[in-house]
């Protein structure tokens, strides 16, 4: 079991309020991502469930039984870092092996689990080299190896995919939501990507400056996103938005429009523009469109190989259904 | 890109820089080659020294029957080695703090600590000559210990702190999330990690204490006089005897070059104050 509960939990540093009052609840089996820029607190936050910070106010439960005065030691959880901290004087076989010699699993035991585990990342060719001799993919699965064998309540990943290469870091979220199926357990990934958020979580956390934005399902929070900061953070490419006489039109003073909610031609839309930079990515190709009238330039996304060059007139239909109207302070309008 | 250097260049660069070093190696080349040589052919012209005159043993016989080389040596082993062991006792738990919990005022401790070691020594001398008489501590191993481990602390601990810092706080944090107290966290995680930088520090520390003169001269006279002693009381005031104080200063410094030559990989390691991995 590994349901997880902060209630008012904050954390100063000096005078900074790195998170202000924060309450959430993530329940058992849950694959929940924490997201944000950097700086946002985000990180903090998985070191307080950790225990590696101690919070300044507030509590941290889990399962019920509150955890906030237990060192990290006794808190049941496992953590995978963005640098791996492999141990770099022990082989392989030792760095998965040190929760559960802590732990004072009898041996038989521990070699059954390290046997399991190599064999599930793919290890098992390995399991006597040091970490210096691996590549960075190798050592963040050594990294999850240690974190599954003593089959904590919750793994805490801390972009742990960073230091990888984009194409290994691919492989590696596949992998890591596989390995979530599979064990069921409560998963807590912490990363500045909104890819990788989009694609593995159940539920996403978005903080800004030590404050929780918006908690909800992926395509929640791209569907109905509460503020501008979820809109334009969720998503990629990020949300158009526009702000003056066209959002006043429909009764806000921003607007926002998801770049494949437009659709772009050569006649009969409602805005009209010049086409500046294009990228085409095979799949789709991304648009940059200057309108008339507007501040900013438009992405606009068209599917597959469509072929407008720099300079193009073209003209601007945008999806009114998905169009997101907010106020003032940035929230959303009904 | 590597820089283009002529040929002719490097031969230039090589002579000058062997001249050099041969000229900073020649007076421990000289006194190596006057400890085989009679106090009459020492004192001749230094090419008759070298051409013009036989070999003896005889000087090392010389000097161990008009002073036990033993006592010396063994006052040296103890004095250097106590002095670093009792040092690192405090430097450890003391750097480990520093490193890894900083407080506000650490660095400050830190320059302060060093800028013990820019003060002249004999600024203190009389203090702790005096402390010395007053405790009975005068010409006693014990006391020149304390002493030699006091001077050399703040190198221990400045480098046992910057092998610490070395060591990535992400490696102890993940051996706490992987249920190590902070015993297991020390002795299976922090130790063998650090032994490296631990080995260089003990080296270069046995070293700085072998070398000591200024407070073994003045603190010791019969009993407790280390090598450095040993070599000083053969420049006596009615005359020098070139030949048996090479000898001396031979026997005295072989042991420590032996190890110094031996342990070379460490103790550049040790130098460069963990600046290079």
């Amino acid at each position: 079991m590994g349901k997880i509960t902060l209630k008012q939990v904050t954390k100063d540093f000096g005078t900074v309020k790195v998170i202000k009052p924060t309450d959430l609840e993530i329940e058992d089996g849950e694959f929940v991502v924490f997201v944000g820029p950097s700086g946002c607190g985000k990180s903090t936050l998985l070191r307080l469930i950790a225990g590696l910070e101690d919070v300044s106010s507030g509590q941290i439960m889990i399962d019920g039984k509150d955890a906030t005065n237990i060192p990290p030691a006794k808190r049941g959880l496992a953590m995978v870092f963005q640098s791996y901290a492999l141990y770099p004087h022990m082989s392989v076989r030792k760095n998965i092996a040190f929760p559960m010699k802590m732990a004072g699993m009898p041996q038989a035991e521990q070699d059954k689990r390290i046997a399991e585990a190599a064999r599930v990342l793919n290890l098992t060719d390995y399991l006597d080299r040091r970490p210096g001799q691996l590549s960075g993919g190798q050592r963040q699965r050594v990294a999850i190896g240690r974190a599954i064998v003593r089959e904590p309540e919750a793994f805490l990943f801390d972009e742990p995919l960073s230091n990888l290469d984009a194409a290994l870091r691919v492989g590696m979220r596949l992998e890591i939501s596989e390995l979530h199926k599979r064990l069921k357990t409560t998963m807590i990934y912490v990363t500045h990507d909104q890819v990788e958020a989009m694609t593995m979580a159940d539920k996403i956390v978005v903080l800004h400056a030590g404050v929780i934005e918006q908690t909800g399902s992926p395509l929640e929070l791209y569907r109905h996103p509460r503020n501008k900061f979820v809109a334009g953070f969720i998503g990629s490419p990020k949300m158009n938005f526009i702000e003056g006489k066209e959002a006043e039109k429909h009764g806000a003073h921003t607007i926002g429009i998801r770049p494949e909610h437009i659709e772009i031609g050569t006649a009969g839309g409602s805005w009209t523009g010049t086409v500046g930079v294009s990228e085409h990515l095979g799949s789709d190709t991304f648009f940059h469109v200057n309108v008339n009238g507007f501040k900013e330039p438009l992405t606009v996304r068209a599917d597959g190989e469509v072929d407008f060059k720099y300079g193009d007139k073209v003209s601007l239909t945008p999806h009114l259904d998905n169009l997101h109207r907010f106020d003032k302070e940035g929230l959303r309008l009904a | 890109m590597a820089r283009a250097v002529s040929n002719k260049t490097k031969a230039f660069n090589t002579a000058v820089a062997g001249t050099l070093a041969f000229l900073m190696f020649f007076p421990i080349l000289w006194v190596i080659i006057l400890a085989f040589k009679t106090e009459e052919d020492a004192i001749r012209a230094p090419l008759d020294v070298l051409f013009n005159s036989g070999w003896t043993m005889e000087n090392f016989s010389t000097v161990q029957a008009r002073s036990d080389y033993f006592k010396h040596f063994s006052n040296s082993m103890i004095i250097s080695i106590g002095s670093t062991l009792l040092g690192l006792v405090i430097a450890i738990p003391a750097a480990w703090a520093m490193a890894f919990v900083p407080a506000k005022r650490t660095k400050d401790v830190l320059m302060w600590m060093l800028s013990t070691k820019m003060m002249p020594p004999v600024g203190v001398l009389v203090p702790i000559y005096l402390i010395f008489r007053d405790t009975g501590l005068l010409d006693s191993r014990i006391g020149l210990t304390a002493v030699l481990m006091l001077i050399n602390l703040p190198i221990i601990i400045w480098m046992l702190y910057t092998y610490f810092r070395e060591i990535p706080g992400e490696i102890l944090e993940a051996s706490r999330m992987d249920g190590a107290s902070l015993r297991e966290e020390v002795l299976y995680v922090l130790t063998p990690m650090a032994i490296p930088g631990m080995a260089s520090t003990v080296l270069l520390n046995i070293i700085l204490a072998w070398n000591e003169a200024f407070w073994t001269l003045n603190l010791t006279a019969a009993q407790a006089a280390p090598l450095t002693a040993f070599i000083a009381s053969y420049s006596s005031p009615e005359g020098l005897f070139y030949a048996k104080l090479s000898a001396a200063s031979l026997m005295a410094i072989a042991p420590i070059l032996i190890m110094g030559w031996f342990s070379q990989k460490q103790l550049v390691r040790g130098l460069t104050f963990g600046a290079v991995k």
